[in-house]
């Protein structure tokens, strides 16, 4: 394979300063969580890596994921989609249709085996011979499995391929299925949300291409690094919550000064997500900030635990005098979780080296 | 088949080679299209279909009516907040609840601000590439290309530099083999016909409108938390607005309203800067395009109405897009459109794959019924399990014929302009008349390709301006005292009649949506609705009507079969957005009396 242009040789051809590029960064590892030894190794990341190809699949989904992911404000998704990934397919924007379309997947295939990443946005009908969502004359699961077969890793965009998400809801009538059930031997990153925060979606991306691994998940596949707090825990009304100041009904004087909407139905309480740290729309706001509770939209199963509006049951509720007892019990219950979600990170991480190794290996067989 | 004349005066004729292009990309959802060719490359036959389904309607049932607008809204991401939208009225005219006239502003707001930046998004990622050669680019005088901008816009990026810049960032993508997006491309087709300054405007202008778009959406993150997909309310919007009292901050207060207003201003710049000044330069290139592809639009064109500038009130005194219908091209007379009428509105499955109980066809949703039946036609082609051509003189796709007065009828921009055109509305007639008379064109050169593209901008321009004055409104509501934002009257379901129904309208960015609804014992009884994309993208009906694509793919010629830009282009210019347009059914295909649509 001739050597493709890293994410620096592009940036520096459109006339972008050093400077700028090391600021860019700067930014990236800041809000990666990497601290001052960051900056290197992002700038490192993106002076020696070639654009790597991505096909973008699309199952049973709205397209929400999609649009979300061109909100991205840092990087910006013409950033992404121009110079830091090879977008070669993707429905909803590539060029080519029917054939000229179809034939990329397999070119990719055949190319970058082992190479490419497979991001899934929506999920797969497996109910009457997987009919329910048909591309290219064939049932959309058949594209699926070939891309999925030979990819380096699969991005689950969303709860639709995270879970399942709204046409999984019960009774399922498509038997929507998610992409962790249907692949083996490949590692596959859940990105939850309905849709996913835009910076989440290209901050996996950058994480990705910067470290050449994917990053430490918890038990359910989901990044660490944006899904192991609740949105309650970040909340900005949080205080209102511990002095037991709530909204009681909608556009009351509480809800006009901005107190918690827990007994509206507000699921903050068990939602991990990081909508109340990075905030929607490049932090304008969050559900919660512009007056309505959260929905839980990146829990699995969150469209079976409504009524929305029912407040959560078994909540335990406690003020700045409740009894730190049982906030302490609340504390060692999540960290059992937080030790048995890094046994799976961990296992997750060996296949995916593993697999990068014997991918390694029948290349230089077949040369 | 051979010849045959549909009854709404089409003539098809399946003996022509036959084409498939499957996936159309560049859309919401999942779409094929076949077409047959003569032998000079016109397509005769064309057959639209719908390639999936989500079955959301029977998830529905048995749910909390307040809860319904958040599994709707997941219809679309695409044309966010529609189907939310559609819902809360739907319920809300079921339990007769009368919002506050600040949530009913609001939600024009958060209505408008996606006609913006959905359209917006729409010309330049989804359709642009059917008529800009990015190759083509390449070859362009920057300096030339900077004369370009200026002559057409003050858009201040239009430095030869800036220019420069944006063809190294493209020949460096071409340059490394890897396109990306473009690859595959149909870059030297014989259609493109834009001199190489133009496509590189226009390729700056596809990054700017990218970069851009995600600006406008930040008026619905102000007042909806987040977008895609914002949050709705029963009975009026979940934003409190507090802009005196303490606790100010976590409530609409004077700064995000100001924030609101900046980038409502920003939006009409780059629209009135950039976006008509392209769409009229690179349709002063194609003219040809204003003949092509007018299928059902000289015809037959319906709006249910939108943005009611009196909260509670959708009458055409009160709507700043009129209710109504155009029947055979007839300007003078606009019908009287009524959702609530069961001999109006109406569906037929002979051609998709749905069955009604004891032979009926056409029942209007709330009496709608949908039973899977997915099966494939004698004359179906395949090669192993791959599907070659699918046969539409039986059933074929999973989108149903929805018909008005039993009329097949094309929505959307262009249905919009045209009836507001004729209901005398003296905007409308500026944009739509300055502009036929910049191009030198007739007034009948909207029903086509490029007429339905043009509506779409001249409609985003429209809305730019209504949204200023809705962002006004809401200063003046407020300024005189009323800072309400919800009616909790009827928020509790002991406050419900045990039985009752109701219907939502609302005219989405890809045209008229109606959601129905029956309420039963304070939970969802049944649930449907009739999209946009249902209407457009409708297979034949039970008399053989064909729909809109299809229609407007006849005639259209081709100038290489093999690369399908011409049907691209036709298709383009509707917007499909298929996750909206298809149907439900039961689990393991069994019945389910009363659901529908998705």
């Amino acid at each position: 394979m001739e050597k493709k242009p890293t994410f620096y040789d592009v940036i520096r051809q459109r006339g972008i300063s050093r400077r700028d590029f090391l600021k860019f960064c700067a930014l990236t590892a800041t809000y990666m969580g990497l601290g001052p030894d960051g900056v290197g190794l992002v700038a490192n990341a993106m002076q020696t890596k070639p654009r790597i190809p991505v096909l973008w699949l699309h199952g049973l989904e709205c397209t929400c994921c999609s649009e979300s992911f061109l909100r991205s404000g840092h990087p910006l998704a013409t950033d992404i989609v121009m110079s830091m990934i090879s977008l070669d397919y993707d429905d909803t924007i590539m060029a080519a249709a029917g054939d000229q379309a179809e034939s990329i997947i397999s070119d990719i295939i055949r190319d970058y085996r082992g190479a490419y990443i497979l991001a899934v946005e929506g999920n797969i009908p497996l109910a009457n011979d997987g009919m329910a969502c048909i591309v290219g004359g064939r049932p959309f699961k058949a594209q699926f499995d070939e891309a999925a077969k030979h990819a380096k890793a699969i991005v689950a965009w969303g709860t639709c391929a995270s879970s399942g998400c709204v046409q999984a809801a019960k009774p399922n009538p498509t038997q929507a299925t998610p992409v962790y059930k249907l692949v083996e031997h490949v590692p596959v990153i859940n990105v939850p949300g309905c849709p996913p925060i835009a910076e989440v979606m290209t901050g996996v991306i950058s994480y990705i291409l910067t470290y050449d691994r994917i990053p430490e998940l918890d038990n359910q596949l989901r990044p660490k690094m944006f899904y192991s707090q609740r949105v309650h825990d970040k909340c900005y009304r949080r205080a209102h919550f511990d002095a037991g100041q709530f909204v009681e009904s909608w556009d009351d004087a509480g809800a006009r000064q901005g107190w918690c909407l827990y007994k509206l139905g507000c699921r903050g309480p068990t939602t991990y997500n990081a909508c109340s740290s990075i905030g929607w729309n490049e932090n304008t706001s969050f559900p919660i900030k512009s007056g309505h509770g959260c929905i839980g939209c990146s829990e699995e199963g969150f469209w079976d635990r409504g009524p929305f509006y029912e407040r959560l049951p078994g909540m335990q509720q406690w003020g700045v005098e409740s009894n730190a007892d049982k906030v302490a019990m609340v504390g060692a219950a999540a960290l059992g979780a937080a030790v048995s979600v890094q046994l799976g990170a961990t296992l997750v991480q060996r296949i995916f080296f593993k697999r990068k190794n014997e991918e390694q290996n029948t290349k230089e067989d077949e040369e | 088949m051979g010849l045959v004349t549909t009854p709404n005066g089409f003539t098809l004729d399946n003996s022509g080679k036959r084409i498939a292009v499957d996936p159309v990309t560049r859309i919401e959802g999942h779409l094929r299209i076949e077409v047959n060719v003569d032998s000079s490359n016109v397509i005769r036959n064309a057959v639209s279909v719908g390639t999936m389904w989500r079955g959301l309607e029977p998830i529905l049932q048995g749910r909390d009516p307040r809860d319904a607008w958040s599994f709707v809204q997941r219809i679309c991401g695409v044309c966010t907040g529609v189907h939310a939208l559609a819902s809360v009225r739907a319920v809300e005219d079921a339990l007769a609840i009368k919002i506050p006239a600040n949530a009913n502003t609001i939600r024009n707001i958060m209505h408008l601000t996606l006609y913006v930046q959905d359209h917006l998004v729409h010309f330049y990622h989804l359709h642009a590439l059917d008529w800009v050669d990015v190759v083509s680019a390449l070859s362009a005088s920057p300096k030339a290309t900077s004369e370009l901008q200026q002559a057409i816009s003050p858009w201040p990026n239009a430095s030869t530099g800036y220019f420069k810049d944006v063809q190294d960032r493209v020949a460096k993508l071409v340059g490394s083999g890897q396109l990306g997006p473009f690859r595959n491309g149909y870059w030297g087709h014989p259609a493109y016909k834009l001199p190489p300054e133009a496509n590189l405007m226009a390729v700056a202008h596809y990054i700017e409108a990218l970069n851009f778009q995600r600006e406008i959406v930040k008026i619905q993150a102000v007042f909806g938390g987040k977008n895609p997909h914002p949050m709705w309310l029963v009975g009026g919007v979940p934003s409190a607005i507090n802009m005196h009292g303490s606790g100010a901050i976590g409530a609409i207060n004077v700064e995000r309203i100001n924030l609101v207003a900046e980038i409502a201003e920003r939006a009409h710049t780059f629209i009135s800067q950039v976006y008509i000044p392209d769409l009229l330069a690179i349709a002063s290139f194609y003219k040809d395009w204003f003949k092509h592809g007018g299928g059902l639009s000289s015809k037959n064109l319906l709006s249910y109405g939108e943005f009611p500038t009196k909260a509670n009130d959708d009458s055409n005194s009160s709507l700043r897009i009129p209710r109504g219908a155009i029947l055979n091209g007839d300007l003078t007379r606009l019908h009287e459109v009524d959702l609530r009428d069961a001999a109006q509105i109406q569906e037929s499955v002979p051609h998709s794959w749905y069955k009604y109980g004891n032979g009926k066809d056409g029942l209007h949703p709330w009496d709608g019924e949908t039973e899977l039946d997915f099966r494939l036609g004698g004359n179906t082609r395949k090669t192993g399990d791959k599907i070659e051509a699918f046969d539409e003189n039986e059933k074929y796709s999973y989108v149903k014929a929805p018909r008005w007065k039993g009329h097949a009828m094309e929505v959307g921009p262009l249905a919009r302009m045209v009836i507001a055109y004729a209901a005398g509305d003296k905007r409308v007639k500026e944009l739509v008349d300055s502009t036929l008379s910049k191009l030198e064109l007739p007034l009948t050169a909207l029903f086509s390709t490029l007429g339905r593209t043009a509506a779409r901008g001249l409609e985003c321009l429209w809305a730019a301006e209504q949204l200023r004055d809705e962002i006004a409104k809401l200063q003046v509501t407020i300024k005189s005292g009323d800072e309400t934002t919800a009616n909790t009257d009827k928020w509790t379901p002991a406050s419900w009649p045990k039985e009752t129904k109701g219907v939502g309208y609302c005219e989405a960015p890809r045209g008229a949506l109606g959601h129905w609804i029956r309420i039963k014992d304070e939970k969802i009884q049944n649930y449907q609705c009739v999209v946009p994309t249902t209407w457009n993208a409708s297979p034949r009906d039970v008399q053989g009507n064909i729909g809109a694509y299809e229609a407007a793919l006849l005639g259209v010629p081709m100038a290489n079969p093999t690369k399908p830009l011409e049907i691209l282009r036709v298709i383009h210019s509707f917007d499909p957005c298929l996750a909206c347009a298809t149907h439900v059914i039961g689990p393991d295909g069994g019945e389910l009396t009363v659901a529908q649509v998705l």
